[in-house]
């Protein structure tokens, strides 16, 4: 591997990690507040794809993008008030299957909506405007991914870390009851929350389809999966470690695939889990959490 | 006592109800070809029955959220395909990249038995090799929450999926072209279409109930329940929590062989995440822990799913007006719907955590009337609350 290809998969890497870290910021934030792997999160970010075929198709894209992330905001807070806010105090496994559900019939709506062959992703022009650094090629996206990463992460930190909103976040996720007895409207921070996510999954949607091209009605299913281990990897509830979490994932998939391992690519992802819950399971940046009885 | 006559004739009844259910089947069985839809979904009930009451043993009775059922049964319908592939056309299967030796050699090995055995030696192969792969994962996995155990047996099917599909296998499974000429559940002379299916999957379920009646069975249902007071108690959760997995592996491989007989042929994408959704949907519907309530409801699922609703998949025209609504795609949002429906409204589903009894059914007319009296008394008290007010209140 010459240096500029090793330059050219660190690159993609990258970018793709950073679109990874995007979404697997909405998976922490979920469950740093409802201890709930938010199943339905992956569908979100594929419906956010179909949206931006068809707010492309008659609108320009300055335009198209609030719009998709708009609808995407409004879907993730739906399903969050329909599916998951009934079922608050049931038993766990109860909200995983609702989450599942939701998985589920998300799927089998695009399937119904718009077939499950593969729709051609719009192209955005400046995103795929081609530059020359040195001996590398390589498209905007490519560059604007991590950049645009760090500052939604940055700016994210400073709104958990500095507002009155994310204070009220950081209690519901401390403990779900206590916050609740100091008034706390606990439906209000997961809505935020929820919508906060969903934004997040709309962008990082754009970036992920404007590099792969087409959107099937399954195509977000892997992607979310590798997501939520980024998240478990990271520490789950924390934001900077999702960040990580996405670019090591998504560097290590880049490289894997580089170097044809391409069937091994997803089994390795999960091998990271495995070895992540059991040498260190609160996450390379995740607080020790005792259990309560 | 009525409620005592009911006990001493709920055996009565259930003799007669299988005798009656193998008289309808083997009658089905006589008159197959103008009964093609009947026949095909009771098959798949069956085969669906084993793998919804496999997945409700750790799910519904154990409280570990598996998700790796795909998976197992892609292990057991590979294993259960190759091995019963007819040795003499099994080339013309594989004729893109040709069958590895040692394939070749354990099938020109395993062709000195019998047809029927050869299926069931097969069956049981893709089970215990399941099993085995169950008790590897299940050593690092089965520790982790209940959540994250989720996650990490989803990913397990999906590199499953990888790996069967991935070019170095290219001789074992064939690859991304999966396998064909798989034979059915008739024997020679075209009988036991039904009766085969329904015989494995009797002794698949009866096996299972007898470990959830054993002292195994308790215990995996005090670790439901709570399981840092079930490991108060002595339970040791890693053992008895492995002892789940493993059963419901094996069983779901064998699940998953009958469908690839009942398939004909089978590929990756036969096993995606989406087939463990779908037996997740019947064991919900049917009720988490209880195994009657999955049996029933892979029945009414899979009936419903392939022959009663079929026509949400196709447009509909009543005179000139076109039903809205009604194309390819429409009847699996309808389940989805369906699925959501229950996990929100009824949570506990068609038969919660109890099993089907004659002595519930019969009981029925009997504890209505006490309920009509119940009631009834009850609104006598209302109607004259002179001292009757402040006690309830």
């Amino acid at each position: 591997m010459s240096f500029s290809t090793f330059i050219q998969h660190c690159l993609t890497g990258i970018s793709l990690g950073g679109a990874y870290a995007l979404i697997s910021i909405g998976y922490t934030l979920v469950y740093g507040i409802l201890l709930l792997i938010n199943f339905a999160h992956a569908d979100i970010f594929m419906m956010a794809g179909y949206f931006m075929i068809f707010a492309m198709a008659s609108f320009p894209w300055q335009v198209a993008i609030p719009i998709v992330i708009l609808a995407t905001v409004v879907l993730g807070v739906v399903i969050e008030r329909v599916a998951y806010k009934p079922l608050r105090n049931a038993p766990r496994m109860s909200v995983m299957i609702s989450a599942i559900g939701v998985s589920y019939l998300l799927q089998n709506l695009a399937t119904y909506l718009f077939s499950a062959l593969p729709q051609g992703y719009p192209t955005i022009p400046p995103l795929k405007k081609v530059i020359q650094l040195g001996s590398v090629t390589t498209s905007l996206v490519t560059l604007i991914t991590p950049v645009l990463t760090i500052l939604l992460v940055i700016l994210l930190m400073l709104l958990v870390r500095h507002s009155k909103f994310g204070m009220a976040m950081r209690a519901v996720s401390k403990d779900f009851e206590t916050s609740q007895l100091m008034g706390i409207k606990i439906n209000r921070v997961v809505s935020y929350t929820f919508a906060i996510g969903s934004a997040l999954a709309a962008i990082g949607s754009i970036l992920y389809f404007t590099d792969r091209m087409s959107v099937t009605p399954f195509s977000g299913t892997m992607p979310g999966l590798k997501c939520f281990v980024a998240a478990v990897l990271g520490g789950i509830g924390s934001i900077p470690g999702a960040m990580i979490g996405g670019f090591i994932i998504g560097i290590t998939e880049t490289f894997l695939v580089a170097l044809g391992y391409s069937t091994y690519s997803d089994a390795v992802t999960f091998l990271f889990l495995i070895i992540i819950l059991i040498v260190r399971p609160t996450g390379l940046l995740g607080e020790e959490l005792t259990e309560k009885v | 006592m009525p409620l005592n006559k009911h006990r001493k004739l709920s055996p009565v009844l259930s003799l007669a109800a299988l005798i009656l259910l193998l008289v309808l089947l083997i009658i089905l069985e006589q008159h197959q070809s103008s009964n093609r839809m009947a026949v095909a979904v009771l098959q798949k009930g069956a085969i669906l029955a084993v793998a919804a009451v496999a997945m409700n043993l750790p799910n519904g009775f154990t409280g570990i959220f598996s998700l790796g059922m795909a998976g197992f049964m892609s292990i057991g319908a590979y294993i259960t395909a190759i091995l019963t592939i007819p040795t003499d056309t099994i080339e013309s299967v594989y004729y893109i990249s040709g069958v590895a030796g040692w394939v070749m050699n354990l099938k020109r090995a395993l062709d000195v038995l019998p047809q029927p055995l050869l299926v069931l030696v097969a069956l049981l192969i893709g089970g215990l090799i399941a099993a085995l792969f169950a008790f590897l994962i299940g050593i690092p996995v089965l520790r982790f929450k209940s959540d994250y155990l989720a996650i990490a047996t989803l990913g397990f099917s999906e590199i499953i999926r990888a790996l069967v599909a991935s070019p170095q296998l290219d001789r074992v499974t064939n690859g991304s072209y999966g396998l064909k000429n798989i034979p059915g559940f008739a024997t020679a002379s075209g009988s036991g279409v039904l009766l085969i299916p329904f015989a494995i999957a009797a002794v698949c379920i009866f096996i299972m109930i007898l470990v959830i009646n054993s002292s195994y069975g308790r215990a995996f249902k005090a670790i439901r329940e709570d399981d840092i007071a079930a490991e108060a108690m002595g339970i040791n959760l890693l053992k008895h929590k492995e002892l789940s997995f493993v059963i419901s592996s094996f069983f779901t491989a064998i699940s998953g062989g009958m469908l690839a007989m009942y398939m004909r042929s089978i590929d990756s994408k036969t096993f995606q995440v989406a087939l463990t959704y779908d037996i997740l949907l019947i064991v919900v519907i049917g009720g988490m822990g209880s195994v009657t309530g999955s049996i029933i409801s892979a029945f009414l699922i899979t009936a419903a799913k392939e022959w009663w609703l079929r026509f949400f998949d196709q447009t509909l025209y009543i005179g000139n007006w076109q039903v809205p609504l009604l194309r390819t795609g429409f009847r699996m949002v309808v389940f989805s719907i369906l699925l959501m429906v229950v996990v929100l409204f009824y949570r506990r589903g068609l038969m919660g955590d109890r099993e089907f009894s004659w002595e519930d059914i019969l009981g029925l007319p009997q504890r209505w009337r006490h309920r009509r009296v119940a009631i009834a008394a009850a609104k006598a008290e209302a109607a004259a609350p002179k001292d009757g007010g402040q006690n309830d209140a």
